[in-house]
């Protein structure tokens, strides 16, 4: 379970461009559940993710991962229960290193980097059976560098990454916002299979009506730094696009 | 034919700096001016170090340590005081020329008598393949370490550090430390270079270090070009190529100055050099533009 208690984030404070981006937020994650993020630009959404993968630290209130205080640990540290999604395929990637590096450096996720040489033909076997279940035809370039292969294809490969070792926590940062929507569909489904496959507490952040409506289990949506709307699937199920669009028509 | 066998010797001497610039700057993408400065303190610690008895592989280990000390302190500023990189090699390499200065006691010191790295190895009668031998052995040494090293898991952590830091993060790499690391790895192999060019020369002179990462990076240029030509995409070729883009700057210095450039002129020389070599393939796209 992932816990929020009195979480308060500003930026810039004391300054004339001061931002409260999160005001006593607390709320409750349950293992397991998929939970849509959706707001304005500047509701608070990327801050919450960067609170939770550790990129930022609050300036008050504490977060709880199954129990264990993990606030004042930074992102690198946090990585080992936590994985995340980037809305640049870019960076969830190493451009220069091949597919099979890059999954090397994912499946020791957490883990010490010693000087020895993982990549050999166990490894290898690996990673092409866990590839080609994406059904790409992406298991025939892991001798390729990173940077050759398209957006969606890296994105696609960053999701499979999060999986390489056992992670509890899983953030989607607007994973398919760079992508054609093809690609976009692609990457979102492939999103949705690990999230149960590997019963994992995801938090997706998205502008996409049509995905916070299809995807997840709880629907929040947070303006200026508060969670104003929280919807469990239940009632998530009976809402239509046209009642999500409306949260935002005072725009 | 000496001059030039000279040159080759020269190359080989910076085979090690080249390796170290190429980590720091192709690898890390930090542009590490650190360079001048160790690469003296490596001469000036072997210096020191034969002067007081210590056998030549003793100091170039020493000459190393130093090194590797001085590529941490430019990692830690830059690192854990926000400090540019850029600048934070400036301050350390400024810093280091009075280290140097303290260590060494004068501006130079000769080195003849002292039974260095290529007077200890006398297998052929001809001293220059004697060093060319010793070279030979240290540069393939290298060779295998650094082909083996970057090709582990370290190694892999190391290179994705300089090329998507939120990726390697994210895999649980402390990329502070990691810079740390690959800065002290980088300084000492550029203060190897410099041991070695002290005890083929036969002297340590404080301002020996002037420059010579404009020289290291022209061979650095040289073999990211044979590296993108040759679409080489593993580490072994890449550090062949680099290897090989020292002898070339090397033996174009060589030939320049063959040519008749005055020997005062030899920075100027290898500035223009540098710059031709940067220059000259965007030349070349603008015309065809």
């Amino acid at each position: 379970m992932l816990e929020f208690q009195h979480i308060h984030k500003t930026f810039h404070a004391g300054s004339a461009t001061e931002v409260a981006a999160l005001q006593d937020v607390t709320l409750k994650l349950d293992a397991g559940s998929y939970t849509i993020l959706v707001g304005a630009n500047g509701s608070g959404k990327s801050t919450l993710l960067n609170l939770i993968a550790g990129s930022i630290h609050p300036d008050r209130g504490s977060i709880r991962l199954n129990g264990r205080e993990i606030q004042g640990l930074s992102d690198y540290r946090r990585s080992r229960w936590i994985a995340r999604v980037f809305q640049n395929p870019l960076l969830g990637t190493a451009a220069s290193l091949t597919v099979l590096d890059n999954f090397r450096m994912a499946a020791l996720r957490g883990s010490p980097k010693w000087i020895q040489q993982g990549t050999g033909q166990a490894f290898l076997k690996e990673v092409r059976d866990k590839v080609s279940t994406l059904g790409m035809g992406l298991e025939d370039k892991l001798a390729q560098q990173m940077g050759t292969l398209s957006g969606g294809q890296r994105q696609a490969l960053t999701l499979l990454m999060t999986v390489m070792a056992d992670v509890d926590v899983l953030l989607l940062d607007e994973p398919s916002a760079a992508l054609d929507p093809r690609s976009a569909r692609m990457v979102m489904e492939i999103a949705d299979r690990i999230v149960w496959e590997n019963g994992l507490t995801a938090v997706l952040v998205t502008h996409n009506v049509s995905e916070a409506l299809r995807y997840g289990t709880r629907l929040m949506q947070l303006e200026n730094g508060r969670v104003i709307r929280d919807y469990d699937q239940q009632a998530k199920s009976e809402l239509s696009q046209a009642d999500v669009v409306s949260w935002f028509d005072y725009y | 034919m000496d001059f030039y066998v000279a040159a080759i010797i020269q190359a080989m001497c910076f085979g090690p700096l080249v390796i170290g610039l190429f980590l720091s700057m192709k690898i890390f993408n930090i542009p590490d001016i650190t360079t001048d400065g160790s690469y003296t303190l490596g001469a000036v610690i072997t210096a020191v170090g034969l002067a007081n008895g210590f056998p030549a592989i003793v100091t170039l280990l020493l000459a190393m340590a130093g090194g590797a000390l001085a590529g941490s302190c430019t990692a830690l500023i830059h690192t854990r005081l926000r400090i540019h990189a850029l600048l934070a090699g400036i301050l350390v390499m400024t810093a280091l020329y009075s280290v140097n200065l303290v260590l060494l006691g004068r501006s130079n010191v000769p080195l003849l008598g002292y039974t260095d790295l290529f007077s200890g190895f006398s297998v052929f009668t001809r001293s220059d393949h004697n060093t060319l031998s010793v070279l030979l052995i240290i540069l393939v040494g290298l060779f295998i370490v650094m082909s083996y090293l970057l090709r582990s898991d370290f190694g892999i952590a190391m290179r994705a550090t300089g090329d998507s830091e939120p990726m390697i993060r994210a895999q649980g790499v402390n990329t502070s430390l990691m810079k740390v690391y690959g800065l002290a790895i980088a300084n000492a192999l550029v203060a190897c270079s410099g041991s070695l060019m002290a005890q083929f020369q036969g002297f340590t002179d404080i301002n020996m270090g002037i420059g010579v990462v404009i020289s290291g990076l022209g061979a650095v240029i040289i073999g990211d070009t044979a590296i993108n030509f040759l679409k080489a995409r593993t580490i072994p070729v890449m550090l062949i190529c680099v290897l090989l883009g020292v002898v070339i700057f090397q033996t174009l210095l060589a030939t320049a100055l063959g040519l008749g450039v005055d020997a005062n002129l030899l920075k100027l020389t290898t500035s223009v050099l540098v710059l031709l070599i940067v220059a000259l393939p965007r030349m070349g796209g603008m015309l065809h533009a």
